[in-house]
């Protein structure tokens, strides 16, 4: 990386006035062509976004071409901030999952867990976690992993033309969901993980359905790698396209399938294992070409490995029966037992006879836990997990009160996005959305 | 915050000093008009030797390469909650990263970013920049914690070992003001490139605007007694 005195902004990025300048409504083309013609101009730098159906959100990409050379490409981002983090020093540390769960909103669970795993390590109580709570967690994790992959697949091959793609993998999606809403309430922005457990076990007959929905979308999943993986477009299309080589990836930080497609077989669930990862039969699939390709035959391996330990964490519930799903620290445990009724989510019946009926205190202990929240021991910790996109950290500093002093989320989608510029640069314009799919990231994550 | 009696806003030394409290309810001062619910809230403390685990290696080879700027460089360790955090001072943070990254048995190949802090009552180091470190090869993870003043928010850029830190270290400028100087191009990454102030510090008001009921004044959400 050069210091700032060799630094020298060269094309768009240069003050010039004489540059001319276009401004393209589409149908216009040719005018345009033929001004630039006109001028004997060679490099064009144009705008990709922020509204662009490729761009995954809200993402600007500046380009400089020639003809259909990418000479010079950068991010603009910042489209989508919404002061997540800001936010959270506002609220309580169980109002907070409410939050970090809108951030990558295609992988909710996965943020949801980051940011309980951190709480616990504030509270000292990463061990008190029931293990039905942390089997749930792995599960509803690992569906978020599916689900995201699946969006990651289906939208990448979308862009290149296969609508089928799209529709096939957010059919296996719907599936997902289904058990996710089954199991929380919510399709998306669940809010489900809690510190201390998760908000609710796993309702009656719940194991049967999982088992149901991982034969369909493993049905679904084989169908699309059929039509997609062999398809010529397809392959002709991401096949040494988009190359990150591993020196890259680690000058750039890039985790997660990137880095994996670059061969090294880095995932933080068998690295640094947590919620008892450590505990399940998977394999972390790599590849060696560093190619958008390999990308996304990577991303459906590991779809199915997700399948894999789902079926494990649906059996392991089974064995466990009913038990609590929350620390048996009523300090820390909110009192209601949420359920889930004909009217959607909320407390259960009982509880609210409970506390409305038989016990004061109870009421006044519920009250005070909702509203106030409870203290945290002032500290500071990182959490890094394996998201879906890669490694996905959180940073808690807590002042000793009821609310985060600061919360920072290290989005991998926000890192990785960091190579679009080595990955497009010295490539074909329409290879820039190949790259974007390949890195696989969610404006909502990578801008909070 | 209401006047009352004198509190010490010092923090013993190798601690953070995160908060001054008063009352119950934050910034309201006491409800019942004597002032005398202060809290003065810190951070954990510096950690004596043995630290346990990994740590004494780690900071020994970190201390041996640094040689004689070792006792300079390495300020105080924190040992809590099973992390291992240094306190880096800010001259010798390159150093400390080079040594960090590039030695084989440390082998911190990965800064994860930088994550900016904004404690206002620690005077003299209000701002803090965090560094979290991973060693693949090692399996390990430490941290990096190194503290400006508001009058003098600049650090150098870890760009030139970590590139991978290039947008953490924008989005830190962007959102807490600390300057990282020798960074390739240090623009706002989140805010519009012409926003004034920075969103995250504790002093930068959320925005919301108090409002008129029945004659009396309901104040924005930040601004209302809460507990903290």
């Amino acid at each position: 990386m050069s210091t700032t005195e060799s630094f020298t902004p060269t094309g768009a990025f240069t003050e010039d006035p004489d540059a001319a300048e276009y401004t393209v409504n589409g149908g216009d083309w040719t005018d345009v062509a033929e001004e630039a013609v006109r001028l004997g101009q060679q490099r064009i730098v144009m705008n990709m976004g922020p509204q662009h159906p490729s761009t995954h959100g809200v993402l600007r990409v500046m380009l400089e071409v020639e003809g259909e050379i990418v000479k010079e490409a950068r991010a603009g981002i910042g489209y989508l901030h919404t002061g997540i983090e800001k936010n959270m020093e506002y609220r309580t540390w169980t109002q907070g999952v409410t939050f970090c769960t809108r951030m990558d909103y295609v992988n909710s669970m996965n943020n949801e867990h980051a940011y309980v795993l951190g709480v616990e390590k504030l509270l000292g109580i990463t061990d008190d976690i029931p293990e039905r709570a942390s089997v749930l967690r792995v599960l509803m994790a690992e569906l978020s992993r599916i689900a995201s992959h699946l969006v990651a697949v289906g939208t990448g091959g979308n862009e290149l033309g296969g609508t089928t793609i799209m529709t096939h993998s957010f059919t296996a999606r719907e599936e997902v969901f289904r058990i996710i809403e089954m199991i929380s309430g919510l399709r998306m922005n669940n809010a489900y993980m809690r510190p201390g457990g998760v908000a609710q076990g796993l309702p009656e007959g719940g194991v049967w359905r999982i088992r149901d929905m991982v034969t369909k979308v493993r049905g679904y999943v084989d169908e699309v790698a059929d039509l997609h993986l062999k398809n010529p477009v397809f392959v002709g299309r991401t096949k040494g396209i988009a190359k990150l080589d591993l020196a890259a990836c680690m000058a750039l930080g890039v985790t997660g399938p990137v880095l994996r497609s670059a061969g090294l077989p880095y995932d933080l669930r068998k690295a640094q294992p947590y919620s008892g990862y450590e505990d399940y039969d998977f394999q972390v699939p790599t590849s060696t070409d560093a190619d958008a390709y390999s990308r996304t035959l990577l991303r459906m391996e590991e779809i199915y490995e997700s399948l894999k330990i789902v079926s494990q964490a649906a059996d392991r519930l089974e064995g466990l029966g009913d038990g609590p799903v929350m620390v048996a620290d009523k300090k820390i445990a909110w009192p209601a037992q949420l359920s889930i009724g004909s009217d959607g989510q909320g407390n259960s019946a009982q509880h609210i006879r409970h506390i409305m009926d038989e016990s004061m205190e109870a009421l006044i202990h519920h009250f005070k836990l909702v509203t106030e929240g409870f203290d945290v021991p002032a500290g500071q910790v990182f959490q890094a997990t394996e998201g879906p996109k890669g490694l996905l950290g959180v940073h808690l500093v807590s002042d000793g009160g009821t609310k985060p002093w600061r919360a920072h989320f290290r989005d991998p989608g926000f890192n990785n996005l960091q190579a679009l510029s080595m990955m497009t640069e010295g490539g074909q314009v329409a290879d820039v959305v190949v790259a974007i799919a390949s890195i696989d990231f969610v404006l909502g994550g990578v801008d909070r | 915050m209401t006047s009352g009696n004198e509190i010490s806003q010092v923090a013993p030394e190798g601690r953070t000093l995160i908060n001054v409290r008063t009352g119950m309810f934050g910034a309201t001062g006491d409800t019942t008009g004597y002032d005398l619910m202060n809290t003065v809230v810190t951070m954990p403390g510096a950690t004596e030797r043995p630290y346990g685990s990994w740590f004494d290696d780690a900071v020994d080879i970190l201390a041996e390469l640094l040689g004689d700027k070792a006792d300079e460089a390495i300020q105080y360790v924190v040992v809590d909650r099973g992390e291992l955090t240094l306190h880096v001072a800010r001259e010798h943070l390159l150093d400390v990263v080079r040594h960090l990254r590039d030695d084989q048995d440390l082998r911190f190949e990965m800064c994860l970013g930088v994550s900016g802090v904004h404690y206002p009552a620690d005077a003299g180091r209000e701002l803090h920049a965090v560094y979290p470190l991973l060693s693949m090869t090692h399996n390990r993870q430490l941290r990096l914690e190194v503290s400006v003043s508001d009058e003098d928010p600049h650090l150098p850029s870890v760009t030139s070992v970590y590139p991978m830190n290039n947008w953490h270290e924008r989005e830190t400028w962007d959102f807490f003001g600390i300057v990282f100087d020798g960074h390739p191009a240090l623009a706002r990454i989140e805010m519009p490139d012409d926003w004034v102030g920075h969103p995250q510090r504790k002093d930068y008001s959320l925005g919301g605007i108090p409002i008129e009921y029945k004659g009396a004044e309901v104040q924005p959400p930040n601004e209302r007694r809460q507990y903290r």
